[in-house]
């Protein structure tokens, strides 16, 4: 990982995350009472980390591949079925993919 | 004031995992202490560094950060009238304007305006030093322990996306939206250059909100 990218990417997230809140005190609210663009934004953190548990649960790059991860997730999974507080479903993750990891 | 402590708590688990979770993806602590006194703004935080984590270019990370704290601009709308704040106190007030202190203040409605902006401002500090306080903690940790994937680092950051996800997940419609967005980027991933299918899983959300 360069430094350069984690710098890059650290500053202009930062920068344009601020810029994104400043926006509602500067701006009449009507820009932003079209109904669809509110129901496509409600969307978007669902889709995103939808696709973030998908990236870093069960892919390698490019790649589709089945492993100790896979078996955390699962235990996050149950815990979260069962009501589990936040804390309490990642470190049971946490402790199932380490378990699985070291096992082989 | 229950409802500010309480959201605090739980903000300083989620801080740890954000910690862990950038020192996990290759950002060094100083940067992921940095992101969260910067950014400020927990979803965002995790995308980027998730997208990074995933082998994306620096310009998806970016844009899927961006993407999703697009409802902060959504909730300063809501503060703007309600705080009335001018000079650098708007400045200010932008920073702490996160889905915590936006709800904790909104719900002290029935008390008055007042107890609105105090809502807001002691959620939104409180959260500020948790969350970043909580950062640095979970980032040291990270970086003692090592090797990710033998203290299970590896799952325990997918496993923090899960729990984000979770509650959002009370409506059927939203749960099929999800389950085509799981589908559609375990689909993309061999397709697309790495990191890509996150941001892509936008064309989900908005042929899924496209009607009502």
């Amino acid at each position: 990982m360069s430094a350069a990218l984690t710098w890059s990417v650290l500053i202009a997230t930062s920068v344009l995350c601020y810029l994104i809140k400043l926006v509602g005190y500067f701006v009449p609210a009507r820009w932003f009472a079209g109904e669809r663009l509110q129901r496509i934004n409600a969307l978007i953190p669902v889709v995103l980390l939808s696709a973030l548990v998908v990236a870093q649960a069960l892919a390698v790059k490019t790649h589709i591949i089945l492993d100790h991860r896979m078996a955390g997730i699962a235990t996050a999974l149950a815990a979260l079925f069962a009501k589990a507080p936040f804390p309490v479903v990642v470190l049971a993750a946490a402790l199932t993919s380490a378990v699985v990891y070291r096992w082989h | 004031m229950r409802d500010a402590v309480s959201v605090a708590l739980t903000v300083g688990a989620y801080g740890v995992a954000f910690g862990a979770a950038g020192v996990a993806a290759g950002f060094s602590v100083l940067q992921t202490g940095l992101f969260s006194l910067l950014a400020f703004t927990g979803a965002s935080q995790f995308a980027a560094v998730g997208v990074v984590a995933a082998g994306g270019a620096g310009l998806s990370a970016v844009a899927a950060a961006s993407l999703l704290s697009i409802r902060n601009a959504l909730y300063s709308l809501q503060m703007a009238p309600r705080l009335e704040v001018t000079g650098w106190r708007r400045l200010v007030a932008a920073q702490l304007t996160i889905d915590e202190s936006t709800n904790v203040g909104l719900a002290q409605h029935s008390l008055g305006p007042a107890a609105v902006r105090h809502g807001f401002w002691l959620t939104g500090t409180g959260v500020y030093v948790f969350w970043n306080v909580f950062t640095l903690l979970g980032a040291m940790g990270a970086k003692s322990l090592g090797d990710p994937a033998a203290w299970g680092l590896d799952a325990a950051v997918p496993a923090a996306f899960l729990g984000l996800l979770w509650p959002r997940l009370q409506d059927a419609r939203v749960r099929v939206i999800a389950g085509v967005a799981v589908v559609f980027s375990l689909v993309m991933t061999p397709i697309l250059p790495a990191g890509t299918p996150i941001i892509a899983t936008v064309v989900v959300a908005v042929v899924g909100g496209w009607r009502s």
